[in-house]
């Protein structure tokens, strides 16, 4: 059998964990997005309390390597008699991590906002949550499309860390293959191709969306 | 007879900025259908005033009240949550200098995103109504545009139809021509000219002395955030009582 043969054989192994890397994706991707953006408003609360906590959550995640985020969660937190399975650890990392990056994003692009658009929903008698929702978030999501998909990538890539805490994402499918067989190259090749594919995806969407902020003069941030 | 109750009373208003007194006592009294000009210098504080009628800035000190309910505090003197004042500044259409369209909606989006997702109106009925207003400031056919794509006047016009599908007691106009290329003034202006001539109740801060003098009841000329003059158009431009009055007039002639 040469090595491609090997990897063939194995493609259920590979399937599995591509299986499982676009699901965790997806859902800390979608997750990591709705929490970014809820907490947008509450990073500039009127209430001190408020804006330092979230601050101070938003500065502390991007300053923690990921992997070391994602230990301490699998390995550091029984320790409290929090037992969390891999695939939950993962995925509340992913999300809880990525959201922080999110909500930056989303609140730089806040403040690029001219002020008249709030003032101007507020006239027509908008506040809180339905201003956010319904004026400021969609412009602050057309205006950071590309910088929002390069997020997305790194929630795709930050997944493959998660083998470290045993989760058989598409990583570890590739990772296992070369061990049983020691074929070094081919798994990760294969590897590499279905994270690309993905990314590609990424690609097009963020493509469609920036086309719809052109469309309406926006998204030149 | 009993007194009639102004549709706007502005009472004692002052506002400063970094000890700045932008706006100091300023009171007004504005009754239905009336339309007033608020005249004056750039940084007389006429835009101010207006922005704290709405209470866009609250005020320092005085009331503003609307329909003879007071604006921004309840009657216990405690300041509105965001949702009252949110709900009272519904009443009051605001149209501003530099438009604030939305423009991730489209034309008749804007029109009908305030009615239908504050105000609860269905959306058939606030799409009727939008076409209406679009209809009546001549944009009919730009429905479906974006307002990126629209000129500085159709902006405008735009914007004051997404304030009047609120149906509001009052329209508040701040310098709605100022950020206009000359040759798009006046299609602004026709339209506010026909609102005042339907009866419309409007506040307009402005530069534009023959709308004030031509359309409007009231002149009130500011100066360092005081009412320096008020009377009707005719006797305020034929014959202004004082000297800031005349010396800002000249420029405009």
């Amino acid at each position: 059998m040469t090595d491609l043969e090997i990897v063939l054989k194995e493609w259920p192994r590979l399937a599995n964990g591509f299986g499982t890397t676009l699901l965790l994706f997806g859902i800390s991707a979608v997750g990591a997005f709705l929490l970014g953006a809820l907490m947008v408003g509450p990073l500039r609360s009127r209430s001190k309390i408020v804006r330092i906590a979230l601050r101070s959550y938003v500065d502390g995640m991007r300053m923690l390597p990921f992997l070391i985020f994602v230990y301490l969660l699998f390995y550091g937190l029984p320790t409290f008699g929090v037992k969390l399975d891999a695939w939950t650890a993962g995925l509340l990392g992913l999300t809880v991590y990525h959201c922080a990056y999110v909500a930056e994003i989303l609140r730089g692009a806040w403040d690029q906002l001219p002020v008249g658009q709030t003032e101007s929903a507020e006239a027509h008698g908008y506040h809180g949550f339905r201003l956010i929702r319904r004026i400021v978030l969609p412009q602050l999501v057309l205006n950071t499309a590309p910088v929002l998909g390069n997020q997305l990538i790194y929630i795709l890539k930050d997944t493959s860390f998660l083998m470290i805490i045993t989760v058989q994402d598409l990583t570890y499918a590739a990772s296992s293959i070369q061990s049983m067989y020691f074929v070094p190259l081919e798994p990760f090749l294969i590897a590499i191709a279905l994270y690309w594919a993905i990314s590609l995806l990424i690609e097009g969407f963020v493509r469609v969306v920036h086309g719809t902020a052109k469309e309406r003069g926006l998204g030149h941030a | 007879m009993p007194e009639e109750v102004p549709v706007l009373q502005v009472d004692g208003i002052s506002k400063s900025f970094d000890g700045v007194e932008v706006v100091n006592n300023v009171s007004l009294k504005i009754y239905s259908g009336e339309t007033i000009s608020i005249l004056g210098p750039s940084g007389s504080g006429k835009s101010t005033l207006l922005r704290c009628i709405n209470w866009l800035e609250k005020p320092d000190r005085g009331d503003v009240y609307l329909a003879g309910k007071r604006v921004g505090r309840k009657e216990d003197d405690q300041l509105m949550s965001d949702h009252e004042l949110a709900s009272v500044r519904t009443q009051m259409g605001m149209v501003f200098q530099s438009f604030n369209l939305w423009p991730h909606f489209t034309v008749l989006q804007n029109v009908i995103e305030a009615p239908v997702h504050v105000l609860g109106v269905s959306k058939d009925d606030a799409v009727v109504r939008g076409e209406h207003l679009l209809e009546k400031v001549g944009l009919e056919a730009k429905r479906d545009a974006y307002p990126y794509s629209l000129s500085g006047g159709q902006k405008q016009r735009v914007a004051i139809a997404r304030a009047l599908a609120m149906v509001p007691t009052v329209m508040l106009f701040d310098e709605p021509t100022s950020a206009l290329d000359p040759e798009l003034v006046g299609e602004v202006l026709s339209v506010m000219r026909d609102l005042a001539a339907e009866g419309m109740t409007m506040v307009v801060v402005t530069h534009e002395m023959s709308f004030a003098r031509d359309v409007c009841q009231e002149v009130v000329f500011m100066d360092d955030g005081q009412v320096v003059e008020r009377s009707t158009p005719d006797k305020f431009f034929s014959n202004p009582q004082t000297d800031r009055a005349k010396r800002f007039l000249t420029r405009y002639e």
